[in-house]
Order: C-alpha cells, then structure tokens, then sequence
C-alpha cells in the first residue's frame, strides 16, 4: 500500500486559523462581521437559566394535587421575590392558614395539577464568551457567536488540563532534552506561559501555581505527578474542567519524553509573544486536542479558506514513534512494505521502515506511528 | 433473498478507534469471509466524516483481494463511494454496517422504582444497543432539583420514560415527566431540532405526559414496558429507539448521512436501503440466534477501546440480557480500567516485575493514543493483565443486572419453601453456563490464543465444564447486521470463519486445601492417546484436542467439590476440543483466591502461563 490516512498533530509556524466561538445557549453576539479582537475581548454574552427549585405544594399545603390550585397566589411566569406567598390555605376561620413561602428570587416556572408540583426557577446567570485569539470576525453566527479567524504558529498538544488562558512564552531552558526544575521558577514567571522539555515535577508545578504562572508546555508529565495534583485518577481523558490555578499541555505524553525538537524551535522563536493556550482534551466523540496558539501579523488578504489537511503516510513522511521501544523519536518513513510482519509481541501487523533521528533504522508497526506534518 | 443476487458483500463495523471492513463471497456453494481490511475510524477533525475510514478500510479490501484472487480487475470503490450493485468483477451486489462510532448512542432512562420499571427501561435501552448514562427514578433518593441539574447536563441522544404498571397511580410518572420538561434538555448531536422523548408508562398518564411535554421534546408515545410486574414488553420501546437511531442520531453524527445512503442490497429482487444497526444490537442479534439454534445457555463478552459489553442468554426460557459497562475498555477508557481495579488487581495477574510508574505512564499513554498495538512483549503481558481486570469488572456489572423480574410474584411448592430467594436473583448460573464468547480487539487479535483462553478463563471464571470460543477476528457485528438481508450469509460465515472454538475448560468448584486431589481426570481421544492424573489443588494442565474432535472423558471431583453433578459426584462426559484444547483448571472456584505476595504468585503465575503455553519461554522463565 503506497498511501494511507494516518492521524496526526499539527505543529506549523504559519497557519491560517479558524475559531468558533460560541455561547452555550442562545445570546447576544456584540461584535459583527469585519470586526478586530483581541484575545480578552468579550464578543457574545448571555444569560444561563438558573436552578430549578421543585416544591411539592400538595404536601406543604396538606392538600390533593387537583385541590392545590385554588390557594397558588401566582401564576406560571410570574417573577417572585424571596419570602413571597406563592400559596396559603384559607385556614379556619381565618385561623391556622398554611402558607408557602419563596426560598428564592426568581419566577414561576410551571405549576402542576397532575402532581401538585410547583416549580420554581432561580434567576438567570450572566455569561460571557471572550475572543481567546487575537483575529478578525469573518463570520456571525446568529444568537450564538461567531467565527474568528488569523494566522498563527500553532501546536497541538497530545494531553492537557486546564482551561482557556492567555500569556506570553517564555522559554528558561536551553534544550528540549532539558526539565523545567523547581529553582528556575522566579517571580517574574508570573503570568507567562513556561516551557519544559523533558518532564515537568509535581513540585516545579506547585512553584508555578504559587507564582501566579499561566501555563506550563511540557514534552512529558509523569502520572503519579498528576495524580497527586488533581487528587484523583483521570479515568476517561475528558479534561480542561480543571480548576487546578494553572493550565498545563503536554506536547508528547506520559512520562519523561523530550519535546519534538520541531515544537521546541517554534517555542523559543516565539519567545516573548502572547499565546492563547488550553488543556482541553477528549479522546473519544469529536476528539478536541489542546491548542498553543501564537497569533502572528498578517495581511486580510492573506486568509482563505482552510482546507483540512489529510496527513499521508508515504516514503519520506516525517513520523514520530508513539509507543515503546523508541518511544518519542522522530523519523523519515523509508519503507512501507505490503505484507504483515510479526514483531516482538508475536502480534502479526503493517509495519513501516523507519530512520529515526539518531541513524537507527528500524521497523515500527504503523500505528504506532503519528505524522509530524511540515507545512 | 435468492443467492445468486447476493455473489459479494461488504460489511463495515465502524467502531470508536477503527472502522473494520469484511468481504463476504459466495464460494463453491457457500458464504466465506475471505478479505478483512481496516483503517482508523473518521469522526473527528480534521476529516470529520465516517465515510473517508470505511472508504480507506475498503480500499485496503480492493487492494486485498486483487493479491488474493491476482485479478487486478476488482474494483469496490469509485473514487469515494462503494459501487452497488456489482458487474462482474466491478463493485459488490450490498453493503452493510454497524456503528458505535462518536459514542455510540447515548441514552437516559427513568422509572418510578429504579428496580422495576426502572430496571426495565435500562434493559429495553441497552437491548437496543444504547449506553445508558443514567437511570433517573422516582426512589433514587436524589432530591428533585438535582435530578433536573443531571438531566440537562447529560446530553443523551434519546431519554426512555417507563413508569408504572397500567391502569396504576400516575402522580410519579407525571413528575419524573415535569422533571424532564423544567430540564429542557438539549440533544447531544445537532441544535436544530428537539430532543426525542419515548414515553412507555403506565397508560392511564398519556394524556397527562402528553400535556406536560408535547411542545418542549420530540415526544413519542409506545405501549408499556412494564404492562404488569410480572411482564416485561421491551419490543416496542427497543423497535421505537432503533428508528430514532436512524432518524435522528445518525444523521447528526459527522458523514453519517451519507453513510446511510451508501448501506443498500437487494430486498425482495430490489435494491434498497439497509439500516445502519447500532453494533451491540448487532452482536446481540448473533447471540441471541447462536442460544437459540443450539438450545445453549451463552454469555458473551465484547471488549472495545471504550467500553465492555457483556451478553446473556440464560434459563429455559433463553432470557437475554446485555449490560454496557460504558468506562472500561483497552485504549479511550484503560485508565479507568486502572482507576476502578485499582494497581494491585492489574499487577495480580502479572508475571514480570514492574514498577508502578512505568505501568501507569504506559496506561497513560495507550489512553491518549487510543490506535497504538503492544510491540514489546512485555506491553502485550500489561495489556492483557488490564484486560482481565476490564472483563471481570463489567462481569460482575453484568451479573447484578440480569435478574429476574423484581416485584413480580412467584409461585412456590412446600419443597422449595426453606430454599427460597427474593424475586431478581442473578440468572447468571457459570455452572449451567454452556458457551463463553470473547469478542473485541484484545480477545479476537491476541497473538496467541491461549492467550485468549486465559484472559477468559481468569476474569469469568467458568465452573464445572464450560466451552469457549472467540470471534476469530472481531466480525460478530458485520454477521449481526449482514442477517438482516440473509439468515443463510450469516450463518454459513458464523460457523466457518467467525467463531473459533478454543476449547472446553473444566473447573471444580468449592474448597480445597493445597496438596489435596481436585480433580481426577481420565480422558480418552479418539486417536488412542489418554490422559489420565488426579490433578492436586492449585494447577492447570492443557491436554491438545483440535477443533471438531471430541475426548470421552471420566471426571472424578476432589473431596467437597462439585464440576456439575452434584458435591462428589463423578461424570461420565464427552469435552469438545479446539485451537487450544481441553483446559482442567484445579486452581479454585468460588472462592478463586491469588497469593497477595508477589515472591508466591508470580511463580505460581509462571507455571500456569507455562504449561497453558501463554507467552513465549522468555516471559515464563
């Protein structure tokens, strides 16, 4: 087989980038079509329903659910007032009247004959959508956000947590061989996004969080570093939720694994930029990676439309090795032979023939390879 | 369906990491898979369209079979499309496919008691080959207001309301029906339009469900699945969810709709659309069919890259039931593996010495680079020791779930009076168990199959003589939904390509002290040789018996145990062979307990590995 899909992560000095940004309900988009942004302007807003408050009336008011109707004070839609009477029985004789009061400010969101259920609903929760990149809006999406687009150097890591923030790169290492350590974390980190290139320890990480650093890019992470800092064991790789003080992306994987030396070269070219960076990551149902995004001067005219790319894997494809042995080694595909061979664990698989950086030749199987694509 | 229309067929599973391809062809008078072909699956960025994964998969079945039959003429596809119907070596006469891809489909369920109808409506949902997110239940003991919170953050594809015996109260299952209203909950897939709601409750609340949601979901009214405690009536709710599958799941996952237009084959001498089948419903379709012909009771397991389902057929009356364990699988979901086992589990069926860091940094990685394989041995040993602990967990999920109906009244005789259990015992019986099916990727591609054979023995722990087989290379969906258009295609690849039998396994049961006999076997072949050992507490001997032959055999249980007959008592047997061969496993059932010190159980471990022929001499030394 000469040519075949293989997925990959996109690592490119010059990209033109597309952003959906977009409101989790229905809102208000403030800017229009055409428009500058940058990374920290808000460009829709909206408000989140608020919680629902269930109140069974039938019991508060020792009634039958088709009886309720005749004490309810209010109608559905209503806006109420903390303490307001929704309901009060007539009592006797003026005497022992039961009443239900509001645990909240809020309005009346359905009353129930059936149940005798009323339910209440908290007032709406003001939200906002920033730009995160720098760009122009080329596109509005009605009530709901818009399109924002640039050119940017642009990495896609492998893991992340952590969600959207912005910074400037600042690179204190000199090699992507090299771990950012405890002691070169300094005040004046605060705010910036730094760079590890081997591994970075559950100590440097605290460091960072304490000085008030943004983000950390990392070739490796070491699980049990991880755990210990989230306090629990990531199940399913649903991550960016995390409210940790800190996002962290890492550009290999587990373990100590140098950053691709690719990565590292555009990291320390791009010193001193801000980047828009987040950890969000799922690996199953629409895979999001996590994104380092360094908006760079452009032309409009020099955006067009983006075609995705289908990374190939052919002869002369740069690769790297994305599983044990040579675990993080980068490599040029010399050969792509058709007939399955048997490796080491006795499993009969498509291999490829490789050269990896360091001269060795070898034979990977070839999903056990991703593509580097050089664009 | 005449066979002469139907000459070549291709099937396609597209799963959550790859979308695998089978040709199936008519050869000297019979259906044979002869071409498999696979390719990673393409629901994500930058492709975000299934159809490019089933074109690559087919195309390495194109270039496949031109080696195989050295015809360069045979051409499946046309550019980007599957070409149907077929002239001469152009094109194949129909195209099938199962699909789990982008998550499968996702559903909530709510009952009035979580362990009646509650119970009832998850098992309708997951007959139909859905994950079920969460079953929301009037007793469940969450207060209203988080009940709502939880079903607007879920997302499901679908919601199944049950609720209710007919004729019975309604005030509960209106309310779980507010609850669902005050949560307007939103499709995962798709904004445009409004979520489908099955409502299959007590009858009496029609009007009142109707009142208090028409309007606000796509709401969709079927019988009751619950019409009486003693009566379970999934068939319309599971026949209402595979529509909504189609109707609206599928056309909002990425390519799917093309997808939809491309599954065609005759029907009835004209070409038409075959519906693209959810690949648990499959798989259950192929279970169901094999307990039935044979008169067998079957449990089958399915282990994917994100989840593990586990099947059953049990009883006289062949009840079937399938659990989803949606967070344990071999790559999307391995550390949850880790997480819910906990290291001490994994690393107890572990022959080799490692360190914690290592193992969870690679568990880490397979997770994050879900398409990857084991190159080194000592990877393929973690992976199969993890897989083990996945089977186990989603086993004992299983065994809590298939029960009998709770609520429902039993009549008992004077004898069975001291001898009574609650209504929803387990149906799950290992000892009466006939069959034991591993499926999946690291079941059906497992270098070995002794491998396979130890995975399954060790997490399932069959008791007394059980046989086992494995879905040779993971096509069991394409066979599900390939019955759809000919009972006769599936059945002929089913038995001649599809299933491997790896043997029979016979394990006492009951407690035995070390040194102890277990197990006295003799046992005849019909080429003359004999086995004959009283086998002590503790071991594991394979006796070689191919595929297809069948060894007399006179089994004599240790002291106190049981292998079917009764506490004591011998049998007299006929044990089928396979790849693998006849497995005596002494080494303890019920309770089945492993040395908690590593200096014991890994040579322990060795030895069984050894004389089943696991791994190669490296490992096992």
């Amino acid at each position: 087989m000469g040519k075949s899909y293989s997925p990959g992560l996109t690592v490119t000095d010059n990209i033109v980038l597309k952003k959906e940004r977009i409101l989790p309900l229905e809102g208000e988009v403030t800017v229009k079509k055409g428009d500058k942004v940058k990374a920290n302007d808000v460009i829709a807003v909206t408000r989140l329903p608020g919680k629902v408050i269930p109140l069974n009336m039938a019991n508060k008011l020792g009634s039958t659910p088709q009886l309720v109707g005749q004490f309810i004070k209010v109608k559905q839609g209503d806006e109420i007032k903390k303490d307001q009477i929704l309901a009060e029985t007539k009592g006797f004789f003026g005497f022992f009247k039961q009443t239900v009061k509001s645990p909240t400010d809020g309005e009346v969101e359905n009353i129930s004959k059936h149940t005798g259920q009323m339910l209440l609903r908290e007032p709406r929760i003001p939200i906002e959508v920033k730009a995160f990149i720098d760009g122009i809006v080329v596109e509005v999406i009605p009530k709901q956000g818009c399109v924002i687009e640039n050119v940017s150097a642009y990495i896609q890591g492998i893991f992340g947590i952590g969600d959207e923030t912005i910074g400037d790169i600042e690179v204190t290492i000199n090699d992507c061989n090299d771990p950012l350590t405890l002691e070169m974390i300094k005040p004046e980190h605060k705010d910036k996004i730094l760079v590890s290139g081997t591994v970075v320890s559950y100590e440097a990480i605290q460091k960072a969080i304490s000085t008030g650093v943004k983000a950390i890019i990392t070739g490796g992470i070491d699980d049990h570093d991880l755990k210990k800092l989230l306090g629990y064991d990531i199940g399913v790789a649903i991550t960016g939720h995390e409210n940790i003080g800190i996002t962290i992306v890492v550009t290999e994987g587990f373990g100590p694994i140098k950053m691709a030396r690719k990565t590292f070269s555009l990291l320390k070219q791009f010193q001193g930029h801000q980047a828009s960076v987040h950890g969000r990551t799922q690996i199953r149902a629409g895979v999001i990676r996590p994104e380092i995004i360094i908006p760079i001067e452009f032309d409009e005219n020099a955006l067009t439309d983006v075609q995705p790319s289908l990374p190939f894997l052919e002869i002369g494809a740069t690769i790297r090795v994305i599983r044990e042995p040579n675990f993080g080694f980068i490599g040029k595909v010399t050969g792509l032979p058709e007939q399955l061979k048997v490796v080491e664990s006795e499993t009969k698989v498509r291999i490829l023939e490789a050269e990896l950086e360091n001269g060795q030749k070898v034979t990977i199987p070839r999903a056990n390879v991703e593509i580097i694509e050089d664009h | 369906m005449a066979t002469s229309d139907l000459q070549r067929i291709i099937a396609t599973d597209c799963g959550s990491t790859t979308t695998k391809a089978i040709l199936i062809e008519f050869v000297d008078g019979e259906y044979r898979q002869t071409v498999r072909g696979e390719a990673p699956t393409t629901v994500e960025e930058p492709l975000n369209d299934v159809t490019r994964g089933v074109v690559n998969s087919v195309q390495e079945l194109e270039e496949l079979a031109r080696l195989k039959y050295n015809n360069p003429n045979i051409k499946f596809t046309d550019g980007d499309e599957i070409i149907i119907p077929r002239n001469g070596d152009v094109g194949v006469d129909a195209y099938v496919s199962t699909s789990s891809a982008g998550g499968g489909l996702q559903m909530m369920v709510t009952g009035v008691v979580a362990k009646m109808t509650g119970e009832s409506a998850e098992r309708a949902a997951l007959g139909a080959g859905a994950i079920v997110m969460d079953l929301i239940a009037s007793n469940d003991q969450r207060p209203n207001y988080e009940k709502i919170e939880r079903i607007r953050a879920l997302r499901p594809d679908i919601i199944l309301m049950a609720g209710g015996v007919d004729g019975g109260t309604t005030k509960h299952v209106v309310e779980l029906g507010e609850l669902v209203a005050a949560a307007d909950p939103r499709p995962r897939l798709g904004k445009a339009y409004n979520l489908p709601v099955i409502y299959a409750g007590n009858n009496k609340a029609v009007d009142a469900i109707k009142e208090t949601l028409e309007g606000k979901v796509d709401l969709i009214m079927t019988e009751n699945i619950r019409p009486t405690l003693e009566k379970e009536n999934l068939g319309p709710a599971r026949d209402k969810i595979h529509d909504l599958f189609m109707e609206h799941v599928m056309q909002q996952a990425p390519g799917y709709s093309k997808l939809m237009s491309w599954t065609r084959g005759p029907v009835d001498g004209k070409l038409q659309n075959i519906p693209i089948m959810p690949t648990p419903a499959a798989v259950g379709n192929i279970m169901q069919t094999i307990a039935r012909q044979r008169d067998i009771e079957v449990l089958g397991v399915d282990i994917g890259g994100a989840t593990t389902d586990v099947f059953s057929v049990f009883s006289e009356e062949k009840i079937f039931n399938r659990t989803v364990s949606a967070n344990l699988g071999m790559s999307y979901s391995i550390s949850n593996v880790l997480a819910s086992a906990g290291l001490e589990n994994i690393l107890r069926w572990v022959p080799i010495d490692i360190d914690e860091a290592s193992l969870r940094n690679m568990i880490k990685n397979k997770m994050i680079r879900p398409t990857t394989i084991p190159h080194k041995l000592e990877e393929l040993v973690l992976e199969q020791a993890i897989a083990k602990e996945a089977l186990r967990l989603a086993f004992i999920q299983h065994k809590e779930f298939a029960v009998g109906l709770k609520g429902a009244q039993q009549k008992r005789d004077i004898s069975e009076a001291f001898d009574q259990e609650i209504s929803g015992g387990t149906l799950v019986n290992m000892m009466s168990l006939d069959l034991l099916v591993g499926s999946g990727g690291v079941a059906s591609h497992a270098p070995r199959r002794n491998q396979t054979a130890m995975m399954l023995i060790d997490a399932f722990l069959p008791e007394g003589i059980t046989r086992i087989g494995v879905d040779s290379i993971f096509m069991m969906p394409h066979l599900g939904v390939l019955s759809e258009i000919s009972q006769e295609a599936a059945t002929n690849v089913f038995e001649k390509d599809c299933m491997i039998y790896l043997g029979t396994v016979v394990a006492p049961v009951g407690k035995c002290k070390p040194g102890k006999v277990a197990l006295s076997a003799e046992i005849s072949l019909p080429d003359g040789k004999t086995f004959k050992e009283d086998i002590v507490f503790g071991e594991v001997r394979l006796l070689k018996c191919g595929v297809g032959v069948k060894a007399r055999a006179i089994l004599k249980p240790g002291k106190g145990l049981d292998i079917g007959a009764g506490r004591n008592q011998p049998m007299e047997t006929e044990l089928d062979g396979g790849v693998v061969g006849i497995i005596l496993d002494t080494r303890g059932r019920a309770p089945f307990v492993m040395p908690h010190e590593s200096s014991e159980r890994i040579p322990l471990l060795k030895k069984w590995m050894k004389e089943l022929d696991v791994y190669p001499e490296e490992i096992c030394k």
